[in-house]
């Protein structure tokens, strides 16, 4: 029996609602003050029970050493907020947790990077803001450069790296952090596939090196890969621990009834500046009722319903088709396609129409974002927002689903067999 | 740096717990992390003077052009007294001090919310962010320091013996900056009202310190408040160090005992504050 590396007990997190707005304005807490409210300044007690959301509630679990632990939750199930504690980031409202050793989270790849610094000044400043030594730094900064591919333009500042060189730096220098515990948030979600595998090397060579590691992630062929126990939050609730594939199963079989609306203003997961803040996302039919099955092959409509904060110019709304395992698989701008949208001040609400989806049957994510033309994701971002659920359906009009099993999509085909030997002739 | 040096931070067992009580300044926890401390200086100090053309004169010539402005129109104009001192050398010496004080306050109040990414995605003492911009401006202080110097030699002004004290009086200054800074670095992530507010309470604080006037200006009845402002005691003490202008600051007491009040309630009021600050911003 291993000692135990983590132990969390009764653990939770309050927000206060008021807390979680962007800031506050001194005016408004002055006229509060002015016009009597008890509210005003008054500790986070006195908050009616409307005024508070339970990010967390009595979670408790205990972590062996040298245990692989994947944490699975929908959107705003808390899974972020537990490692935002485990990490120090933020404390808790109650209960404990109790960490052996040293923590290494990484909840976002390169945090602190500076633009106009180099590649060599950024390793060494964002180890250190990770708690790693100079000294520490220095001995392991040749292995950094290499595992992230970027010897030729270490000396160069890294706004003038390509995004891919950007993302395998920092987490280079993660992960060579060596902590007794890692904290790992969706990191794998950003990056290119090779990029993503590279990562989920360097996690199972860390996991074998028996250190303890906590990993969030939407991916669930990452967590079934790497993670011997599973952990399933529901609404800040452990709602299941057990294996992976356990627990996999619960959670992919509770989200069955797939929510075809998703209201998104509770979604805290989200990054962007809030000018326009996508308020729901929602799958609909073509024809037929709209809680009918949508199946392989049928058309479908997302419709996306925002509320505008100010007056924006040019917004570039986006939706992208995420596979389970989270592969990239579609992606599609307003710009890109038939849609300029001059500016908005306005709530309202955007369709885009797919005629026809040509995705094997099973389950997809859709990130939505608004942005601009320079950064798509500058006001609005959100993962995972909705999921969409294919049925089987006969694509191929043989009565037969063939390889659907182990591929994404379908191409409108046909066979077709010729006498003539020679490839390619008419 | 020895053995223990190269061990590496945060061994043994944490406990995470809901706040209770007063806070504890974890000094050793702050020890640890000073490596941080001085590459968030250094990130600083080298971005500042990354993409400017003259680099680091950056630092000399704002309080030069300052001290002529002020020497032409505060002393040749307006003819405010400066003493027995020549007027640039009065006023330079009283830049010095004011504009790093009001350059590393500024820019103490700015901590949390420049660093709002960091402080969500990494746990860190937040204290160092405050700290790491007060220790920032010193470097501009010594660049701009040299400077005097030279005006004292062409001036033949010798340092009197309170020279000795000078570096008392700058770690007043470097207090004042962070103590205030503390309590405003806060009040700016909360309410960013504070934004606004604080370039204006830079120009209030520089007219009720003595940078364009001595304080001899002020009457007798009055310096006792006078002293409660601490810029007041290290401009003066500036100037009665380096150029033995009139008396050693006799409020110097009751200066520093307000530093250590604005100083300690603020580390209280900002650790307070450090375990929430994640949620707010």
């Amino acid at each position: 029996m291993s000692r135990v590396a983590i132990r969390v007990e009764g653990l939770g997190k309050r927000y206060r609602i008021g807390r979680r707005e962007r800031y506050h304005a001194l005016r408004d807490v002055l006229a509060r003050a002015f016009s009597g409210s008890v509210d005003a300044g008054a500790p986070d007690l006195a908050g009616a029970p409307g005024d508070s959301l339970w990010a967390l509630k009595g979670v408790s679990f205990e972590l062996g050493e040298g245990d692989i632990l994947g944490v699975v939750g929908a959107n705003g199930a808390g899974k972020s907020t537990l490692l935002k504690i485990l990490s120090r980031i933020t404390g808790p409202t109650e209960g404990y947790a109790e960490v052996r050793g040293r923590v290494g989270s990484l909840l976002e790849v390169g945090s602190g990077f500076h633009p106009e610094l180099s590649g060599r000044e950024n390793v060494y400043l964002n180890g250190a803001i990770l708690g790693m030594r100079k000294v520490e730094i220095a001995s392991k900064f040749d292995e950094i450069v290499a595992f992230a591919e970027v010897e030729r333009f270490v000396d160069m500042p890294v706004k003038h790296y390509s995004t891919g060189m950007y993302l395998r730096l920092a987490f280079a220098v993660a992960a060579h952090l060596q902590p007794d515990i890692l904290l790992v948030d969706e990191v794998l979600a950003v990056g290119d596939v090779s990029f993503q595998r590279k990562c989920l090397g360097k996690m199972g060579d860390v996991a074998s090196g028996g250190r303890t590691v906590i990993l969030v992630s939407h991916n669930v062929l990452a967590i079934e890969y790497l993670c011997r126990s599973a952990l399933l939050l529901e609404q800040g609730v452990v709602a299941c621990r057990g294996t992976p594939r356990t627990v996999l199963e619960e959670y992919l079989g509770r989200s069955t009834a797939v929510a075809r609306r998703v209201d998104l203003d509770s979604v805290r997961t989200r990054s962007g500046s809030g000018q326009i803040r996508l308020a729901s996302v929602e799958i609909g039919t073509l024809e037929g009722p709209e809680n009918s099955v949508i199946r392989s092959g049928d058309g479908f409509v997302i419709r996306l319903g925002f509320r505008c904060r100010e007056r924006v110019v040019r917004p570039v709304f986006s939706v992208a088709i995420y596979s389970l395992s989270g592969v990239p698989i579609f992606a599609v701008h307003t710009s890109d396609a038939s849609i300029d949208i001059r500016d908005l001040a306005h709530d309202g609400c955007i369709e885009l129409e797919i005629a026809r989806a040509n995705l094997m049957p099973g389950r997809y994510w859709l990130h939505v974002a608004v942005g601009d033309e320079m950064d798509p994701h500058r006001y609005d971002h959100v993962l995972n927002a909705v999921a969409l659920e294919l049925e089987p359906a006969d694509v191929y009009g043989s009565g037969k689903l063939g390889a659907a099993g182990w591929t994404v999509v379908f191409l409108d085909c046909r066979w077709r067999l010729t006498r003539e030997s020679r490839v390619g002739s008419r | 740096m020895g053995a223990d040096g190269a061990e590496p931070i945060g061994r043994g067992v944490t406990r995470i717990t809901p706040r209770a009580g007063w806070p504890v300044l974890d000094v050793r926890e702050l020890w640890d992390y000073r490596e941080l401390l001085y590459f968030l200086v250094w990130r600083d100090i080298k971005v500042r003077y990354k993409q400017t053309v003259i680099g680091a004169a950056w630092a000399i010539i704002q309080p030069v052009f300052a001290m002529v402005i002020f020497t032409i129109f505060f002393g040749m104009l307006a003819k405010l007294p400066s003493g027995n001192l020549p007027y640039p050398l009065f006023y330079y010496s009283g830049l010095l001090p004011w504009l790093y004080f009001s350059g590393a306050f500024q820019h103490a109040t700015n901590a949390i919310i420049d660093h709002q990414r960091l402080i969500t995605k990494v746990y860190f003492p937040r204290l160092l962010l405050p700290l790491a911009a007060v220790v920032c401006g010193l470097v501009d202080f010594a660049v701009a320091f040299v400077i005097l110097v030279a005006m004292m030699a062409f001036y033949g002004i010798a340092p009197a013996a309170g020279v000795l004290l000078l570096p008392i009086f700058l770690l007043l200054a470097v207090a004042t900056a962070l103590g205030a800074g503390l309590w405003l670095s806060v009040l700016n992530a909360t309410y960013r009202d504070v934004r606004y507010v604080v370039p204006f309470l830079i120009q209030l604080w520089l007219f009720a310190s003595p940078v364009v006037y001595p304080s001899s200006l002020v009457p007798e009845a009055w310096r006792w408040l006078y002293g409660l402002n601490p810029m007041a005691g290290v401009i003066e003490g500036f100037r009665w160090a380096l150029l033995g202008q009139g008396q050693p600051p006799a409020l110097l007491g009751v200066s520093a005992a307000v530093v250590a009040l604005v100083l300690l309630g603020g580390v209280i009021y900002f650790s307070r504050a450090e375990e929430t600050i994640a949620d707010i911003v």
